[in-house]
């Protein structure tokens, strides 16, 4: 080994404590980079290759009820390749363990007992149904675990009214259902919602649909443009009742798996990138000492003869080595991160096979990545070094420069002690190492709070949602439109105590070259189950004959109070009618419109007529409420509201503890790096400083003060900073990172987050700084005094 | 002292290195430092030459310059027929890498390195070097090898400084107050060595100090006061460094 290579061992040895904490970071950042990339691979590329073995559809249209035959003319249409006919049915299950019913979706298979041409199904355990044999259906997987349901199990179902036990023959999955979202619902929950399939003979027959479809997927021509063919479709299926046909992008279970891996590419990104930018801020800070203090060995080694390239080369091998041990650690502990992150989306979404996928390409990537940050923060020291002229090295360095801080210039010099003025006069000389110490530890805040930010917003969300917008105990869906009086036999039920009407009339709204499918909801207006609230959070009246938007509608359509919009009602009808937006209301779920029921029914032209209700129930009662509830033949879903709150603490608390303590302890890399490594400098460079006040007769505590004074301000300064920069990136990931037409994020931030965090840096902060104050003690006060500077 | 001119005799061997007009101007903090004002030196093949100066009469600043460490404001440098005062850093560095062997008042050993290893950062980079044990021997170091700068003695961290400044068998040997720091008994030792390799190896050799009777064992001696040569005189007979007293 060179003589040069083991005084890199010996210096690399030497700056153990702070090579480690630097490796840290580069660790933090490569983690962040390389778990989220592996899972943001394996997700898109186990979907990519989902959807092709299955042929999942382009394009999905729901309809009332047309003809078989009219599928040789949609066939036919430009850009369609091919076109699948099927009969979709909700119905409601009764499933033993559970009180209230359970929704459960049947989709027909072709009677000929062939497997659907699209979105393929494959078959986990059991055999496919016969065709043929009464009530045969598959079942998915999601449900099937949730009640531990076998092939040969049977499931009790309400078909039209009827009883119907279906038989479990076989256990599938569906490209459909990757996430399986019941209708209305914001939380998959695979215990109340179960997707079923059928031979399409038995299904017509016990829906009276024989020789008829309902719902439609379709597979376009190459090249040609899904908006196209959804045009096409919406043309030709407005006499059968077509609910508007939409592009894959759109259909649900596609939504939010695309969604995660939108943000999970987002965030291999940005959080990477804030650690690698600390990590090159600790590179330069620790080897410009390092430089600093080598000044006369930089001398002597150019005097040998060594030429600037070795040198230079000399002291990035000392980063390399650093920033490579925290690569490999990066990279051991981001594939470990990855796969537990994996293992959580295993559980949400239903693909066949989930494979890991971390190559040589991402590692190489994470390495190169983080190589090229630390030679950013090492390029200046070392030009530093190679500038440096060996006969100017060898001369000790001149006195820096020194001023009276500003407080001081105007008079007011009692108010600092000398060792409060060593402190401030450094961090004048030098406000750009304090600003950017501060910035640093103010992103380590920052992370932090932006980990937990989401709770806070779901759980105020939820409160608003649950406690002022639903406020019933029951949402009852209906399987089809019946008269307002039809609430009486709910009323009739012992332990409801009281109802509201409710009605969804699925509409397109237009205005100008805009246009959205969604539903308007009809309310009354004296009621006080559901409400609609504004921007300031109070409740809006459904007074007059106007439509009220929520704010996001309202943006999509370009339209604002006062402003007209066409109303296009989306049934064999076609209804098409003005209305006048009288209202914005603030609407954090969905996008939807909402009116008075009774102008809702003069709008589109028939009786007062309802398609569900809020129901308040006693809640001693409400086992009995809901076996009465399942025996009614038009009762498609009863959706509990708490149910909603209880769902979200399960799913959503034990994540986030998760999150905060790895974010926790990312964050505390990042301050422990940064106030060690700026402790360990500032104690280098003032040892000699320090050991002649400790001659002087100063205390430990005064000295403290000196070394750990820089360090104090940049922490205090850094934690308001912090706080402020958590909110501008909770408002930034609230607007950007989630489908806004499936949700909004209010960008709130609790208190306890701010404090969370705040406390966790703090901490972190404190304790490195008490690490390098221990060296205090071991301060040699000769020898210092004694060393030529 | 004798600080009669000597003309150089005809029959000299040429010079090894040689300067006209040095100037050197440095600016240290806010003020400009006129560290050299027109210095005319010449060093001869295989001389031993003692620049003599109080602290700031610019005799480290010449012994930079003609080692390659540092530039002139004004003025030329030559070694041998090669013009020095243009160089650029790369060829600075060659210069030094090929031809010069320093040693500073403060050893600059790599505290991290043992005896051996900062011998070794110059036998690594050199063509034909000494070993650095065998350079170690000639300072009378054989035995302490293994030893950090900081296990030990001044004089001994001299007599490194020494070995791996000779270890490269240079063509000029530059010291710059090689027994500064030094108490008299281990300078003396320190000078013997320095004389020795002088001697016997025949390496050109410019020592600084601000110490007169060291200049008695100089072929020549120059003093440097203010930035000028103030004086310049040959020894008709050097004495040894243990004849010395100071």
């Amino acid at each position: 080994m060179r003589a040069l290579e083991r005084k890199l061992l010996r210096d690399l040895s030497r700056l153990k404590g702070q090579g480690f904490t630097i490796a840290l970071v580069v660790a933090a950042g490569i983690a962040a980079y390389v778990s989220t990339l592996s899972v943001y691979r394996s997700l898109s590329e186990s979907q990519r290759a989902y959807y092709e073995r299955s042929r999942f559809a382009d394009v999905f249209v729901r309809l009332e009820r047309a003809p078989d035959a009219l599928l040789e003319r949609l066939e036919v249409l430009p850009g369609v390749a091919e076109v699948e006919a099927r009969q979709v049915e909700d119905v409601t299950l009764d499933m033993p363990g559970l009180p209230e019913p359970v929704v459960g979706r049947i989709l027909s298979v072709p009677g000929s007992g062939a497997p659907p041409r699209l979105n393929q199904l494959h078959l986990r355990r059991g055999r496919w149904v016969e065709p043929g044999r009464a009530n045969e259906v598959l079942v998915n997987e999601g449900f099937a675990k949730a009640h531990r349901l076998e092939p040969g199990d049977t499931v009790m179902a309400l078909v039209n009214g009827r009883r119907v036990a279906l038989r479990v023959v076989g256990v599938v999955l569906s490209p459909e259902y990757i996430f399986a979202l019941a209708p209305g619902s914001l939380f998959d929950d695979d215990r109340r919602f179960g997707i079923f399939w059928m031979d399409r003979d038995t299904l017509a027959s016990a829906f009276r649909m024989e020789g008829a479809f309902n719902d439609l997927v379709v597979r376009l021509a190459p090249g040609a443009r899904a908006e196209d063919v959804v045009a096409a479709l919406d043309r030709e299926l407005v006499p059968y009742g077509g609910f508007g046909a939409y592009p894959r992008a759109r259909q649900t279970s596609d939504r939010f798996v695309s969604n995660e891996i939108v943000q999970l590419r987002a965030n291999a990104t940005i959080v990477p990138l804030i650690f690698l930018g600390v990590a090159a801020f600790l590179v330069n800070v620790v080897l410009s000492r390092v430089v600093g203090t080598q000044r006369e060995q930089i001398a002597a080694l150019k005097a040998l003869g060594y030429s600037n390239g070795a040198l230079a080369a000399h002291y990035l091998e000392l980063v390399g080595v650093v920033v490579g041990l925290g690569s490999l650690l990066g990279v051991a502990l981001g594939a470990w991160m990855g796969r537990a992150l994996l293992g959580v989306y295993m559980d949400v979404f239903r693909f066949p096979l989930l494979a890991y996928r971390l190559d040589a390409g991402m590692v190489a990537g994470a390495v190169l990545v983080s190589a090229v940050s630390a030679s950013v923060g090492a390029l200046a020291a070392v030009r530093q070094t190679v500038r440096l002229p060996p006969a100017e090295a060898m001369r000790p360095a001149a006195p820096p420069s020194y001023r009276p801080t500003p407080l001081e210039r105007v008079g007011f010099h009692a108010l600092f002690s000398q060792g409060g003025r060593m402190v401030l006069r450094d961090l004048e000389r030098r406000p750009w190492r304090l600003l950017l110490t501060s910035l640093g530890i103010a992103l380590a805040v920052a992370i932090l709070i932006v980990g937990r930010f989401s709770g806070d917003a779901l759980r105020y969300l939820m409160d608003v949602q649950y406690g002022q917008v639903q406020r019933e105990d029951l949402a009852v869906a209906f399987t089809k439109s019946v008269p307002d009086r039809a609430r009486r036999e709910l009323e009739m039920i012992p332990g409801v105590r009281h109802t509201e009407p409710m009605r969804v009339v699925p509409v397109r709204l237009v205005a100008g070259p805009r246009r959205y499918e969604t539903a308007i909801q009809g309310l009354p207006p004296e009621g006080g189950l559901r409400r609609v609230m504004d921007t300031e959070g109070r409740p809006v009246p459904l007074r007059g004959e106007g439509l009220l938007l929520g704010t996001e509608l309202a943006r999509r359509l370009g339209v604002g109070l006062g402003d007209a919009v066409r109303v296009e009602v989306l049934d064999a009808g076609r209804t098409v009618r003005d209305a006048r937006v009288t209202g914005l209301v603030e609407e954090w779920l969905g996008t939807s419109a909402y009116m008075d029921l009774t102008e809702l029914a003069r709008l589109v032209g028939d009786d007062r007529v309802i398609t569900g209700a809020t129901l308040v129930v006693d809640r001693a009662q409400q086992d009995g409420v809901y076996a009465r509830l399942k025996a009614l033949p038009w009762v498609a879903s009863v959706t509990r509201a708490d149910l909603a709150k209880e769902l979200f603490r399960e799913q959503s608390e034990r994540f986030l503890t998760v999150l905060t303590f790895i974010l926790g302890a990312f964050a505390s890399a990042i301050a422990v790096g940064i106030v060690y490594n700026n402790a360990r400098v500032a104690l280098a460079v003032r040892s000699r400083d320090l050991a002649t006040l400790r001659v002087l007769g100063f205390t430990r505590r005064e000295i403290s003060l000196v070394l750990l004074g820089e360090m104090a301000v940049g922490l205090l300064l850094a934690l308001p900073l912090g706080m402020v920069l958590g909110k501008l990136f909770a408002e930034w990931v609230a607007r950007a990172a989630v489908d806004s037409e499936l949700y909004r994020i209010p960008a709130i931030v609790a208190p306890p987050t701010y404090a969370t965090a705040v406390l966790v840096v703090l901490v972190a902060g404190i304790l490195s700084a008490l690490l390098v104050r221990r060296r205090l003690d071991h301060l040699d006060l000769i020898g210092v005094l004694k060393t030529r500077e | 002292m004798d600080v009669v001119a000597t003309p150089m005799p005809g029959n000299a061997p040429r010079p090894v290195l040689a300067t006209e007009g040095l100037t050197k101007v440095y600016r240290m903090g806010e003020v400009d430092v006129h560290a050299l004002r027109g210095v005319d030196f010449q060093l001869a093949e295989g001389e031993f030459v003692v620049l003599l100066g109080a602290s700031g009469s610019g005799k480290s600043t010449l012994l930079n310059i003609l080692g390659g460490l540092d530039v002139p404001t004004s003025g030329r440098v030559f070694y041998r027929e090669q013009e020095l005062t243009h160089a650029d850093e790369r060829a600075l560095t060659r210069y030094r890498r090929e031809h010069v062997g320093f040693v500073f008042q403060f050893y600059n050993l790599i505290p991290s390195l043992t005896a051996r290893e900062n011998v070794a950062l110059v036998t690594d980079i050199s063509p034909n070097p000494l070993a650095p044990e065998e350079a170690l021997s000639l300072v009378g170091l054989g035995t302490r090898l293994d030893h950090f700068p900081s296990q030990l003695s001044g004089g001994e961290q001299q007599r490194v400084a020494l070995a791996r400044a000779i270890a490269r068998r240079p063509d000029i040997l530059l010291c710059d107050e090689p027994t500064g720091a030094l108490d008299a008994k281990t300078g003396t030792a320190v000078l013997e060595v320095i004389a020795r390799i002088n001697r016997e190896l025949g390496t050109t050799t410019a020592v600084i100090t601000h110490n007169a009777p060291i200049a008695q064992m100089a072929d020549r001696v120059v003093t440097l006061a203010d930035g000028r040569i103030a004086g310049e005189h040959r020894n008709t007979e050097k004495k040894a460094p243990g004849e010395l007293s100071w």
